[in-house]
């Protein structure tokens, strides 16, 4: 284990950022810190990196006691969401920056930065300043620069949060290719599940400053521990007392097959996408989704006022929620 | 953003001696500086109770000063704020050639010694050699050695203070919500009235306290242009001037007592409203 | 708090120069081209300022070229005055240096610290740009005078002007520096400090730089006030030729025996001094903005 987080509390006034929070996170890999804003990711990752103490607990960085070490003896990079770009210094005396603090002699230093901006394609840009740059070569450089210290590992703090969603998307791709070249164990905090699942090796869901749920995505997505999990990987409905995934109903017209019997109530399409909003016998609004294949199949008679039945199709993930069947029924989108 | 809780972003739970020490130093330096010197001239001026206060505002000539300076002031600040109003106006909102070196020569008067301020005043308004000097006395105008020099000397070396406030926050501003108001109907002095005045009216303010608090301090320029005749035209700085000059060490204690207490209540009424402001 | 002066001499870190307008038209409908009516106040507003402030200074400038080059050369290389010339300039010199170091100190511990009567000192830093020069002057005579509690008199020498100077011109490093301490990133340091640079090095490598054109202009502004007070300096510093006379008590000297060619000589000296200072901060305050 590269990194051990045991029994971490922190609070700020009132607040409970951090409540004995414990987490290992594996050698090697690329780890993401998932929760809402406010949950206390951000915070964990600070301690990590020695810029925040905390009121409780240990933190061990490759099996070295760094509770009470200051942050520059830690060797972690660290990358801020707002780049913390040094505004004065050119692109190449940024990524230099840690390793004239090193004293590294000259030769080993350029050779070394020439290296990390290749690796993050802004060689042609080593003498610009860093407000000649994008958000996305200002974020390119600010990992280079992390990068250079050859860290133990690497942590960052909703790294492409300040992106535009194009930018972001590719920044992600081309993170997780790093990652690949490179191997330095990381952990990023974001708070966009989409990001988390298609970059990280494994996840870290934190709520309320506590940890719901460790996983790789899959065992997230499949497993979800609770309805928080649930709920905050992707829409959710809820049939019965169970908290489902809309695409994970079946839908079928017609009579009742062993099913909830539902009555339809409001058809959207979206592209590619069917929604159908269907009201059973309790009350309760169910939100199924269905390709739009799928929903051809269900055959032309199908529409506003139809009686169709609903079922959850074999091996799905849900949760109970433990609560009262015929109570407002749930919906929480994207 | 991020879930960064940054209400208490502690640091350090302790400061370091370091803390302590550059704590100590400042405080030092602005008690040995500002705040010992200036609570001293409190001291002595109420070192025997309320008499030297008493003493000096018996004498008719040193009334008659500080209400020439307050007069002076006044007309000075009105004068400022009307024309700084109109041309951080002209600033902001429209382009001409030369408005960079405009905006720069509007400074001028804040680094010029008040001394070369009066000189160049007399050199054109000068009764006997100024260029226009001796033109408008003909006319009936005496302005060097009189009351209009005085107020020419304030204006001059107050003039970019109301500038320097309402500029920034006429950029900060914009012209949208000016543009919306056109658009609903709103004429030129309707919108500046109902619109553009609300939005730089504490930056009016402030301009105009700063204003206050430098006319009716101002000593080296008045001093040139005033011809310091008593009960004429000698202003309240240059009685404690003379009262110093002449070994009246209480007079001119109470006296420099006065004008500071204006000028510190500026200062606090600029530090009181100013966050109100921000709040906003 | 707030202060009197941030606002009027920040070159801000937000990009916004405070202070002078940008070139950049705000004004999107009407910019170009200027109505009828504020032409005429375009019109009014200028022979104002050039009746003002614009004519009495180019005046001076007319004056002290009256008796030619060599008339000037004389004037202000007279003894006396090149003596007063020289203390006023060397000062001002010494003074802002000061001011550099203590400024840039005071608005550290004003920005970053937190403890019981910062805001007393808050309002001290803005008295002497508020308080009247002459009263200032009484003021450092309290303390450092004959009568000093301190037992420290150094009234009618050189180290008053010294003082003098110092008091006059406190705010301005102070006041330029602050808020762009205040608005500067916090990450930037934690960045540093996580790449292994201790704070020290920090400050030195990352807070000074950014902070260097705020002290530039601060100081070019503390040197400005410093080379032209007068008013301090009536009642402290005795105004002995050659030993504590200023530059502005010898113009006024000069003016007081009609001697004005001679007095505009040197305020002509004084006036490219102030020129030059306000080039300077223009300069800075733009280079900042375009650094982002």
């Amino acid at each position: 284990m590269s990194i051990e987080v045991a029994n971490v509390s922190k609070r700020f006034g009132d607040f409970v950022a951090l409540d004995d929070v414990s987490v290992s996170i594996p050698s090697g890999q690329l780890t993401a810190l998932l929760g809402p804003s406010g949950g206390g990711k951000s915070t964990l990752l600070r301690i990590i990196a020695g810029l925040e103490h905390p009121d409780d607990g240990r933190i061990s960085i490759e099996g070295r006691d760094a509770t009470l070490l200051r942050p520059q003896r830690r060797n972690v990079g660290f990358v801020f969401q707002h780049y913390a770009a040094f505004k004065h210094l050119s692109v190449y005396r940024n990524v230099a920056f840690g390793l004239e603090i090193r004293k590294r002699p000259k030769d080993e230093i350029r050779e070394r930065v020439q290296h990390l901006l290749a690796l993050v394609h802004l060689e042609q840009f080593a003498d610009r300043l860093p407000s000649q740059l994008s958000g996305g070569q200002r974020q390119r450089m600010a990992l280079a620069r992390a990068l250079a210290v050859e860290p133990s590992v690497l942590l960052l703090d909703e790294p492409f949060g300040a992106l535009d969603a194009k930018v972001r998307k590719e920044l992600r791709e081309w993170l997780r290719r790093l990652h690949d070249e490179v191997h330095v164990t990381t952990v990023f905090v974001t708070h966009d599940q989409e990001e988390a699942l298609e970059v990280a090796d494994e996840i870290v869901v934190i709520n309320e400053g506590r940890v719901e749920q460790i996983g790789s995505p899959d065992q997230l997505y499949d497993a979800p521990a609770n309805d928080f999990v649930m709920r905050f990987l992707g829409p959710v409905t809820q049939l019965g007392s169970r908290l489902v995934r809309p695409h994970d109903l079946e839908l079928r017209a017609g009579e009742p097959y062993g099913a909830m019997p539902a009555t339809v109530q409001r058809i959207v399409r979206v592209g590619f996408e069917v929604r159908v909003e269907a009201v059973t016998a309790a009350g309760q609004t169910v939100l199924a989704t269905l390709s739009r294949t799928q929903f051809q199949a269900l055959g032309i008679g199908v529409g506003v006022g139809s009686p169709v039945s609903l079922r959850l199709v074999d091996g799905a993930p849900s949760v109970d929620t433990g609560e009262d069947p015929a109570a407002e029924a749930v919906l929480v989108g994207t | 953003m991020a879930d960064r809780v940054r209400p208490a972003r502690s640091r350090r739970p302790r400061p370091g001696p370091i803390t302590y020490a550059l704590r100590i130093v400042v405080s030092a330096y602005l008690i040995l500086l500002v705040a010992w010197p200036v609570s001293l001239v409190a001291r002595n001026t109420f070192a025997d109770g309320f008499g030297s206060v008493r003493e000096l505002l018996a004498d008719p000539d040193t009334v008659h000063a500080f209400r020439l300076t307050i007069t002076v002031a006044i007309i000075a600040v009105v004068i400022n704020t009307i024309f700084g109003v109109g041309m951080s106006l002209l600033l902001v909102r429209f382009e001409f050639p030369g408005k960079r070196l405009l905006s720069a020569l509007l400074d001028l008067p804040l680094s010029v010694s008040p001394i070369v301020a009066g000189l160049a005043l007399t050199l054109v308004y000068g009764g006997r050699t100024g260029w226009f000097g001796p033109t408008l006395e003909d006319l009936g105008l005496r302005v060097v050695f009189a009351p209009p020099g005085i107020v020419a000397a304030t204006v001059f070396v107050a003039l970019p203070l109301v500038i320097r406030e309402v500029v920034p926050v006429l950029e900060e501003l914009g012209t949208d919500q000016e543009l919306a108001a056109h658009s609903l109907g709103a004429g030129s002095v309707q919108t500046f009235r109902r619109i553009t005045l609300p939005a730089i009216r504490w930056a009016v303010v402030y301009g105009v306290v700063l204003s206050l608090a430098r006319s009716l301090g101002e000593f080296g320029a008045v001093k040139v242009v005033s011809g310091n005749v008593l009960g004429e035209t000698r202003t309240a700085t240059l009685v404690v001037e003379e009262k110093d000059l002449n070994f009246d060490k209480p007079g001119a204690y109470a006296a420099a007592f006065l004008l500071a207490s204006v000028s510190v209540a500026c200062i606090v009424v600029v530090s009181i409203i100013r966050p109100k402001e921000q709040a906003r | 708090m707030t202060s009197v002066l941030a606002e009027q001499i920040e070159p801000s870190a937000t990009g916004r120069p405070t202070g002078r307008p940008t070139g950049r038209p705000t004004g999107r409908v009407r910019s170009g081209r200027l109505a009828r009516a504020s032409g005429l106040a375009f019109g009014v507003s200028m022979l104002w300022f050039s009746l003002l402030v614009l004519l009495p200074l180019a005046a001076v400038l007319v004056k002290s070229g009256e008796r030619g080059w060599s008339g000037f050369w004389t004037a202000i290389t007279n003894e006396q005055t090149a003596a007063a010339v020289r203390l006023t300039v060397g000062h001002a010199f010494l003074v802002t240096l000061v001011n550099m170091l203590m400024g840039t100190v005071i608005a550290w511990v004003l920005v970053r610290d937190q403890f019981f009567g910062k805001r007393a000192l808050e309002v001290l830093i803005d008295i002497p740009f508020a308080l009247p020069t002459i009263v200032a002057g009484l003021v450092m005579l309290s303390l450092y005078g004959p009568t000093s509690p301190l037992g420290v008199d150094i009234a009618n020498s050189r180290r008053a002007v010294f003082l003098a100077f110092l008091f006059v011109t406190l705010p301005f490093v102070v006041r330029t520096v602050q808020p762009v301490l205040a608005e500067l990133d916090r990450d930037v340091e934690e960045a540093a400090a996580s790449l292994g640079a201790s704070s020290f090095t920090t400050f030195r490598r990352i807070v000074l730089p950014a902070l260097t054109p705020a002290i530039a202009a601060g100081a070019a502004l503390s040197f400005a006030r410093a080379v032209s007070e007068y008013g301090s300096l009536v009642l402290l510093s005795g105004n002995l030729p050659f030993r504590t006379e200023v530059t502005s008590v010898r113009i006024l000297s000069s003016i007081e025996n009609d001697n004005l060619p001679g007095a505009a000589a040197v305020a002509a000296v004084l006036l490219a001094i102030s020129l030059v200072v306000i080039v300077i901060v223009d300069v800075l305050q733009r280079w900042v903005v375009r650094r982002g």
